[in-house]
């Protein structure tokens, strides 16, 4: 597939200000190239958007900004840090000022609600019983489960367990939040209270997020920037309305959910027809 | 470098050993914070010792009935039956108790160890305590760890007295060997050095077995099948080298 021309008018380009800065990264997984060349930057106090169909490896993205992985070429910079200088002891220090949301929640599943949310602040501070208990309600009281709190995670529905696991990620008021796909099979109500949380806390407190998933619409509502991913690059940024009103046609194609175009929807695969026939044979 | 898929078993043996020793070091620098959270470590002598108690307690007194047994059939034929209670002694205390509760533990403690750490794995809960600046190594490997070598001498020696109680059953109740000869013989053979065998086997033993239990839970793959894997692995890897380790410890103890 070309790649199409980014729109680059509005894309952020004030490298820094940005928290999260990914510079000409490259990196392979067994032989397959995940990325050839990715920039891409997430500014301070702002809202990025991280967009691309299923397998671009948005996820991927998501573990080198939180270094689980390194690159194999390029820089990752969070913080004004570069990761691949730091030691584990550095970039857990450098965690405690970052908050992430799983795709699946993630919950302790041998520890309630209440102690799941109570997890972080446990480990990272000295706080007494009584302030743990009301910062753990207050958060949960945000994420709509206050009443929820004695429950065990496998009693939450998949909705739930992505409310607790934002309301641990926001525990210890982190200044980069980062979302791994959170609309996925949250009903319309959990899911306009999860885009108006996200869009809250980054007015209120000044939180700079980072959203990785392929829903379009739900996105664009909340996104100051945003990028797509394709192929290992980053084939349009720009804000959301940019996309929209691109005329690129595989960014066209994405954001309208179309069939036709550039981005194939079948993974590669020897001739259909042949292929049948050859199997009757055998 | 050769790739794990192409690497001959020889290779894939090696790379194992040292990625065990590497994962062990680390293990180790993280059980001085862990013996600092008494509440952790006590939930993971319970999971893995109390849990384990009725299983360990039923095998101790069939293999005891066993050993009286055959020793009573065996000694017998010497006019011997009245060193019943030595052989028992020696037997349960030196070999059988922390040989059997080693590979029991393995069996029952070791694979809920394994399949419990693997499937934290799966669901992305280590990664998650990662991104909290929590090490999973601190919070989760080493206080089952620790757990499994605090909970196998307490379990091994369980096994020898019910095992001694099974052997004493058979020889004094059922074959009738006077209970006074039974107990002074089993007194005057069983020395310091038998105990202090048994005490370091059954702990070298739970170090070995909670070592690669952890070790195949936190390097599963994370999937249903890997976590599967990960726990015939540690059965089979725990049980070869609970005998291994016997055989070195036996030749020392001698």
């Amino acid at each position: 597939m070309a790649v199409p021309a980014p729109v680059t008018a509005g894309a952020p380009d004030a490298a820094s200000e940005a928290v999260v800065d990914v510079r000409d990264v490259h990196y392979s997984i067994g032989g397959r190239e995940i990325f050839a060349g990715l920039s891409l930057q997430a500014r301070r106090g702002r809202i990025t958007a991280v967009m691309g169909p299923s397998g671009t490896g948005k996820t991927t993205l998501l573990r080198l900004i939180t270094a689980q992985i390194r690159p194999e070429r390029g820089t990752v910079r969070v913080f004004g840090e570069d990761l691949a200088a730091l030691n584990s002891r550095a970039i857990y220090q450098l965690r405690q000022r970052m908050g992430m949301l799983f795709q699946n929640g993630a919950l302790l599943t041998d520890l309630s609600v209440f102690e799941n949310v109570a997890f972080p602040v446990r480990e990272h501070t000295d706080l007494t019983e009584g302030l743990i208990r009301k910062l753990v309600l207050v958060k949960l009281q945000a994420v709509g489960l206050r009443g929820a709190a004695a429950l065990l995670p496998a009693e939450l529905s998949g909705g739930m367990a992505r409310r607790v696991a934002l309301a641990r990620a926001i525990v210890m008021d982190p200044e980069l939040l980062i979302y791994d796909e959170p609309f996925v099979g949250l009903d319309p109500i959990s899911l306009g209270f999860i885009l108006r949380l996200i869009k809250q806390m980054n007015a209120a407190l000044g939180i700079t997020s980072i959203v990785v998933s392929h829903d379009v619409q739900e996105l664009a509502t909340i996104a100051d920037d945003s990028y797509l991913l394709s192929e290992g690059h980053i084939a349009a940024s720009g804000t959301p309305a940019q996309l929209r009103d691109s005329g690129a046609p595989a960014v066209r194609q994405f954001m309208t959910g179309s069939a036709e175009g550039p981005v194939g929807f079948h993974y590669p695969a020897p001739d259909y027809l042949s292929q049948l026939l050859k199997e009757d044979d055998a | 470098m050769p790739s794990s898929a192409s690497a001959g078993p020889l290779l894939e043996g090696v790379r194992r050993v040292g990625s065990v020793s590497l994962f062990f070091v680390r293990l180790l620098l993280q059980c001085v914070p862990a013996l600092a959270r008494p509440r952790l470590l006590i939930a993971q002598i319970y999971n893995t010792g109390s849990r384990s108690l009725i299983i360990i307690m039923l095998s101790g007194l069939f293999v005891g009935m066993v050993l009286g047994l055959q020793g009573y059939d065996l000694l017998q034929r010497f006019g011997s039956e009245d060193f019943l209670g030595s052989a028992a002694g020696v037997g349960l205390l030196t070999e059988l108790g922390p040989v059997i509760t080693a590979l029991l533990f393995a069996g029952r403690a070791g694979t809920a160890l394994t399949s419990e750490i693997g499937l934290m794995r799966a669901t992305d809960q280590l990664t998650a305590m990662e991104m909290m600046a929590v090490d999973p190594l601190r919070y989760v490997a080493a206080p089952r760890f620790l757990g499994g070598i605090i909970a196998m001498p307490l379990l091994s020696a369980i096994f020898c007295l019910i095992g001694l109680y099974g052997a004493q059953l058979i020889g004094v109740q059922l074959m009738r060997i006077d209970p006074g000869v039974f107990w002074s013989q089993m007194q005057g053979s069983v020395t310091h050095r038998n105990v202090t065998e048994s005490v370091v086997k059954s702990l070298v033993f739970g170090s070995a077995c909670s070592l690669i239990a952890v070790h195949e839970g936190y390097h599963a793959e994370p999937t249903a099948a890997g976590v599967g894997l990960a726990t015939t692995r540690t059965v089979v890897a725990s049980s070869v080298l609970i005998l291994l380790l016997d055989y070195v410890l036996t030749a020392a103890f001698l």
